[in-house]
């Protein structure tokens, strides 16, 4: 008798302990919500500050709504290149009707990156659509895609996607699985297959050069993969890339989607109007990599496709010395 | 001698003869020469392969899913078997168990000869991203390995326990050894207890993760844009495949262990009349998914798909596309449907054709995919338009099939192929004579 008091006494205690448990978690989270709640109408009375929106209009704000930005304030020094340059989105157009496989980007590219495999990192295509259409040529770089198929497939997190639309590869994290090459539709990544031998092709020194995905190939490592990088390290000293400056014939304009403006170099363009004017269109739209470079279609050509033969090599793509 | 201690007898492990010493030393050459090419392969990186920009991946990659895919027969015989009721796989589990074993520890090798920086191995774990296929296999392949070993040990308990009474004398060594693995199997009712529901949970858990590793190898390809791995079809195609390799190495190394230690009486031609059905089932269903997979895409015809299809019916890569299918996969469910097609020697034949085939199968779901990309291969020497793997490439797979053998070899020299208890337990011979006997 005395047993079962004891007993059935432990077990209303426990259980008490395990009710007070579940209503203090519960209402501790009941506060909490309900604070959240009330939160706007509790502070109204507190002073107010005045602050310019982005289109110049002056609103009235609460001053506990303001948080400060800390990240602006020491930005340079904090730059990640993972995040990429804040408030830009480079975008590229190549205007197919301008290309005559004059292979002046491709040399600079090369020379840019200092390239010292077989296979360039930016190719001129030979395309025709079927037996009937006309034939063209189609420079090609890393599109850049928004939705990059080798950034998803990416094991390590090697290869990232940025806010500033650069698809870069960070070749010091890189596995070298090739899982990126055989995702990307337009075999645009490459492979050091063997040590890239920069030193010894280029007689460069590559001493002390510490790798960033922002200029690719500056040094190459073995066993890791190569892209087209959309030239960051000139983009920071306000330059174009390697292949924009090069072409004689202003086939790519490079810009940035947000201020709506592309440049060949000689002539700046509104982005959109270029694109609605000429019909611009991305390749391969239908495979939803949302790419960053578009083309205007190849119309209206100065210049015949047949003059761009002699410079095209199906077997080489990068010039060794000597 | 009574029937407990020539039961005993026949299934305890067998010493090397002479043909197996010399086996085993021919592996170990292989094994070294390979692993004198990874080496190399180490130092120069893969340029010494014949992997390039468009062919980025090769027979490491082919040879790895032919690893998967046969390490399925521990899920397919033992587990399904197993839930089935069918109680003639008794003789065939054992060695179903170590080919699962041998052939995934070797997918997982294979897998990281294929990686150019191997020495950033670590990275696959401190930088994982969830997202990448990879990651899935990362996961899949260590968990695979974890229950094919439990799969292949908790049945062998009561077996150790047998061996260390049955080498107690003739090798103290030995028997200290299998005393230790064990772990103090008494047969009581206890421990019978445990022992049937953690085998009862193992072989219920390896068929999803089974399913699961065939499938993410699967999706390896096919969450890629590339024509002819861009298929929905593609984890059943792969399943059904693993189906049809694995139990072709099962018959293929059945025939040999049966041959080598004897075991003609425990292994007969009904066990082999049944697992040619078996194999029959797998090539079927394998062959429907080959026609899903190769033949309504040539209805349709996409551009892309038409020449990839046309390379593999009458392009470059026919010949080899033909001998894999009608060779490996149409002529045996033949020789199958036949009752003497599923007599042992018929039966090993068959299933070496399977097992080659079904390797050669992988070379062709890998490779012409890669040369046929969206773009044309432009701007690259003549030699990255093809493949065909280096010298560098055949020593370190040979080395590392052979190293799958080796794993073989000695499981099958230190463990009881067949399950002696299991079988004494089955003829109804175990306790009353054994004790009679005392």
């Amino acid at each position: 008798m005395k047993n079962n008091k004891t007993n059935s006494r432990r077990k209303f205690l426990d259980k008490g302990l395990k009710l007070g448990l579940v209503t203090a978690i519960g209402g501790i989270g009941l506060s909490k919500i309900t604070s959240k709640l009330n939160a706007t109408t509790e502070n109204s009375s507190e002073d107010k500050i005045e602050l310019m929106t982005t289109d110049g209009t002056l609103v009235q704000v609460d001053s506990t709504e303001v948080i400060v930005e800390k990240k602006s304030q020491d930005h340079d020094k904090k730059y990640n290149v993972r995040e990429g340059m804040p408030n830009r989105k480079f975008v590229m157009v190549v205007d197919l009707a301008k290309c005559k496989n004059a292979l002046k980007c491709q040399i600079a590219c090369n020379k840019g990156h200092y390239i010292t495999g077989d296979n360039a990192w930016m190719k001129v295509y030979e395309m025709q659509e079927s037996k009937e259409t006309a034939p063209y040529w189609m420079p090609m770089t890393c599109q850049h895609c928004d939705q990059p198929a080798c950034v998803t497939v990416c094991p390590v997190d090697a290869t990232f996607k940025r806010r500033d639309g650069l698809v870069l590869i960070d070749n010091e994290r890189c596995i070298g699985c090739r899982f990126c090459m055989a995702a990307c539709p337009y075999s645009t990544r490459v492979f050091n297959w063997g040590e890239p031998g920069q030193e010894i092709t280029l007689n460069m020194n590559m001493e002390g050069h510490i790798p960033s995905p922002e200029h690719a190939g500056m040094p190459s490592i073995k066993g890791t993969v190569d892209k087209c990088d959309f030239c960051p390290h000139m983009i920071d000293k306000n330059k174009l890339p390697h292949c924009v400056t090069a072409c004689p014939n202003g086939v790519f304009y490079f810009g940035d989607k947000y201020e709506d403006t592309v440049t060949n170099g000689e002539e700046t363009l509104r982005f959109k109007k270029l694109l609605k004017d000429k019909a611009g269109y991305r390749f391969m739209e239908g495979l939803g990599t949302e790419p960053s470079v578009y083309y205007l279609p190849p119309v209206d050509r100065l210049v015949d496709f047949e003059d761009g033969l002699d410079k095209y090599n199906k077997y080489q793509s990068v010039e060794k010395p000597e | 001698m009574n029937a407990y201690n020539s039961l005993v007898k026949d299934l305890a492990p067998k010493k090397f003869n002479k043909p197996s010493i010399i086996w085993v030393l021919f592996l170990l050459i292989i094994i070294g020469a390979g692993l004198i090419a990874y080496i190399d392969q180490l130092i120069k990186g893969q340029e010494v392969t014949n992997m390039r920009d468009y062919a980025l991946w090769g027979i490491y990659i082919s040879n790895f899913v032919f690893f998967v895919a046969t390490s399925f027969v521990g899920s397919v015989t033992v587990a399904i078997l197993r839930l089935t009721n069918n109680e003639w796989r008794t003789p065939l589990v054992r060695i179903a168990e170590i080919i699962s074993v041998a052939c995934i520890i070797m997918a997982g090798i294979t897998i990281m000869i294929d990686m150019a920086r191997p020495d950033r191995l670590l990275n696959l774990f401190i930088h994982a991203r969830l997202q990448s296929p990879i990651t899935w296999d990362v996961i899949i392949i260590p968990t695979y390995i974890v229950i094919s070993l439990l799969l292949l040990y908790f049945p062998l308990l009561p077996d150790l326990a047998i061996l260390k009474k049955y080498y107690a004398k003739t090798s103290p060594k030995l028997s200290k050894w299998y005393g230790k693995l064990s772990l103090n199997w008494k047969g009581s009712k206890a421990q019978k207890a445990i022992q049937t529901k953690s085998i009862k949970v193992i072989a219920i858990m390896i068929i999803p993760v089974g399913l699961l590793l065939q499938t993410i190898d699967a999706w390896l390809f096919s969450t890629t844009y590339r024509i002819g791995w861009d298929s929905t079809n593609f984890a059943p195609y792969f399943i059904s495949g693993a189906f049809v390799a694995g139990v072709g190495a099962l018959v293929t190394v059945i025939y040999i262990v049966r041959k080598v230690n004897k075991l003609e009486k425990y292994i007969t031609d009904f066990h082999f009349d049944k697992l040619g059905k078996f194999l029959a089932l797998a090539c079927l269903t394998y062959l429907f998914f080959n026609i899903n997979e190769y033949l309504i895409p040539a209805f349709t015809a996409k551009k892309g798909e038409a020449v990839h299809l046309k390379t593999l019916f009458t392009g470059l890569y026919a010949t080899l596309f033909w001998i894999v299918t009608i060779g490996g996969l149409v002529l045996p469910i033949i020789m199958l449907l036949f009752k003497r097609g599923r007599k042992p020697l018929p039966m090993f034949i068959i299933g070496v054709v399977v097992v080659i085939g079904s390797w050669w199968k992988r070379y062709i779901i890998v490779t012409p995919t890669l040369l046929h990309p969206f773009l044309p291969i432009d701007g690259v020497p003549e030699s990255w338009h093809h493949y065909f793997p280096s010298l560098h490439e055949w020593l370190i797979t040979f080395a590392t099939l052979a190293m799958a053998f080796l794993i073989i070899t000695l499981l099958v020299r230190y463990l009881p192929v067949i399950p002696i208890q299991r079988t004494a337990d089955e003829q109804k011979i175990s306790v009353s004579e054994k004790k009679s006997e005392s």
